[in-house]
């Protein structure tokens, strides 16, 4: 608990430290935010107005005390394009990569573990030297490649699956596998290392020594310890997970988190960018505590230490 | 280390490289194309941006090796021009970017306290943003265009390369020949000089051929979804990004682009693996 309290101040300081950057990093912009929203042909008054309304007479450290304040509440500001509260927006689109991002966890897992497992059970053998390549290929490809084959081969070869998302949950399957296949590859390739290493411990010769078949002593015992550091990697495959859901949105044109920042550049919507980017960060900040809690309920080792 | 000792180490671990079949095969990939993008200009009569509006999005074959694009580019010109920048991409904002993690790293690991908190915070917080976020804030406020995509890739990249050199470091200053030159009066900066960074060098060499990839990647990706590097100037990821509503009537101008961005990284993932193989072997560090 102790730990998880002392976790939990440092994800704040983070959080906080990620508003400041975002905050700074998309006002060392040059020119006033509000003359470009408007037109060239509105008054200076009109300009003044608006300026005023948005907060922007203040100084920055003012600015950013502010939102901060705001933030903290829920409420991320107003959209240039939409004219409507960002966190709406966001709130609107977060089910979409919800919904996006866990069936590629979901796909990327069961793909990953078993080939790792195989992988490592086969080692320096026929079946690794097909699974180890292939775990490397698959962190190698970018997503729009693996996005884009998956289309010709499904879509325009086969016609068995939609070519963008159309609500059905069938014109995900692409989506998913896109985004999923760079983190199967990292899975697997971590499985592997983890297992290889566990089935060297001594607590494996004590399994078979005491007749336990090595399949199932390797089911049992070597996968669930191997899997602990899996699961501590899960923020960190979040986080690609939510770059690469802005390419996967983009080509599958699915209107989720992705979609809403890309949109958002192109518009020049900061506080629309703003809102994303920060919600994104507090998505991996909630992915980093569970997975820490996971990983403390999995691993007595660390359930030990946190309890002293 | 003495010198004899550093040249017998050096020779042990050209002999490990040169039995690593990996190692040594994406090396003369990487050479290969490296090579060939350098001579791009001399291998073909094509010039990468000269249009022929007559010869539009022509298959493969008639005098055009991957045939030509929506405005009668040749292909190939063009993914070899934009290999070069993918080379340039990976090589040169890896370069600052390890710079700068290490002198982070290093800094923290030395200093500890306030220093180590703020460094390793900072951190943090980039760490927190996905990859492609941050380099979307920096892509806002600067513009598409190679330069901001360096200056993201830097952004997004050195946090985890501190986060790694810090604790190597840490390990390295705990050494018994670190104790012993600081109780015989060896000063911070010689000892950060002479001791830490020449044992540091194995981790800095994986990290920098791992982190080549990565930057190739997100930069196609950036420059895929039009953010990034902007036309006339030539990229693959770019390439891929225009040629795509073309994938079902050219398939090929997608898959030239797509196949080289693909060998690189692929190339660069190998080598990088190898090298940790030989550098690393217990996998301490990385």
């Amino acid at each position: 608990m102790k730990m998880l309290s002392k976790r939990l101040i440092g994800v704040i300081i983070v959080l906080i430290g990620v508003i400041a950057l975002v905050f700074v990093m998309l006002r060392v912009i040059p020119g006033d935010p509000a003359s470009v929203l408007l037109n060239e042909h509105v008054s200076q008054e009109n300009i003044d107005r608006l300026t005023q309304s948005m907060g922007l007479d203040k100084s920055l450290p003012e600015q950013f005390v502010d939102y901060l304040g705001h933030a903290v509440r829920g409420d991320l500001g107003q959209s240039y394009f939409f004219k409507q509260p960002v966190t709406a927006l966001i709130l609107e689109a977060f089910p979409y990569t919800l919904k996006l991002t866990l069936l590629s966890i979901i796909f990327a897992w069961t793909l990953g573990i078993i080939s790792g497992v195989i992988s490592a059970m086969y080692n320096e053998k026929f079946l690794d030297y097909i699974f180890r390549p292939a775990a490397l290929l698959g962190i190698s490809v970018p997503v729009f490649i693996v996005a884009l084959f998956l289309q010709y081969l499904f879509y325009f070869r086969f016609s068995l699956l939609p070519l963008t998302y159309d609500t059905s949950l069938l014109s995900l399957i692409m989506p998913a596998i896109a985004l999923g296949w760079n983190s199967a590859g990292s899975v697997a390739r971590l499985m592997r290392s983890n297992l290889m290493e566990q089935l060297g411990a001594p607590y494996m010769d004590t399994a078979l020594a005491k007749g336990l078949l090595y399949k199932k002593a390797v089911l049992v015992h070597a996968l669930r310890n191997a899997a602990v550091p899996v699961i501590s990697m899960m923020a960190l495959q979040l986080s690609g997970m939510l770059s690469g859901a802005v390419i996967t949105e983009s080509i599958f044109s699915i209107p989720g988190l992705g979609k809403l920042a890309l949109g958002a550049i192109q518009t020049r919507d900061m506080p629309l960018l703003q809102g994303t980017v920060i919600f994104t960060a507090l998505l991996i900040a909630i992915g980093n505590i569970v997975a820490d809690v996971l990983a403390t309920i999995l691993n007595p080792k660390i359930r030990q230490e946190s309890n002293r | 280390m003495k010198k004899e000792n550093r040249q017998k180490s050096e020779h042990e671990f050209l002999r490990a490289f040169l039995q690593n079949k990996a190692a040594v095969i994406s090396t003369v990939i990487i050479l290969l194309i490296i090579i060939l993008s350098v001579l791009a200009p001399f291998l073909t009569r094509y010039d990468e941006t000269g249009q022929d509006l007559l010869n539009r999005l022509m298959p493969p074959g008639n005098g055009h090796i991957f045939g030509t694009d929506e405005l009668g580019r040749d292909v190939f010109t063009r993914v070899f021009y934009g290999t070069r920048v993918s080379l340039l991409i990976g090589l040169f904002p890896t370069v600052l970017a390890v710079a700068v993690g290490t002198v982070a790293g290093v800094c923290a690991a030395h200093f500890k306290g306030a220093a180590d908190f703020i460094i390793m915070r900072l951190a943090d917080v980039m760490l927190s943003i996905p990859g492609m976020l941050l380099a979307m804030v920096v892509l806002y406020t600067l513009g598409g265009s190679l330069t901001s995509v360096i200056i993201s890739l830097i952004l997004m990249e050195w946090g985890g390369i501190a986060v790694v050199v810090r604790s190597a470091a840490l390990e390295i200053q705990e050494c018994e020949y670190v104790t012993a030159a600081a109780s015989i009066g060896a000063g911070k900066l010689w000892i950060i000089l002479r001791h830490i960074l020449p044992n540091l060098l194995p981790t800095l060499i994986v990290l920098f051929t791992l982190n080549i990839p990565s930057s190739i990647l997100s930069e196609s990706s950036l420059s895929f979804l039009g953010i990034g590097i902007q036309p006339p100037q030539v990229s693959l990821g770019l390439m891929t990004g225009t040629s795509r509503q073309y994938l079902f009537s050219s398939p090929h101008l997608v898959l030239a682009p797509a196949v080289m961005i693909l060998l690189l990284v692929l190339s660069f993932n190998f080598l990088g693996d190898a090298l940790r193989d030989i550098l690393d072997p217990e996998r301490k560090t990385l």
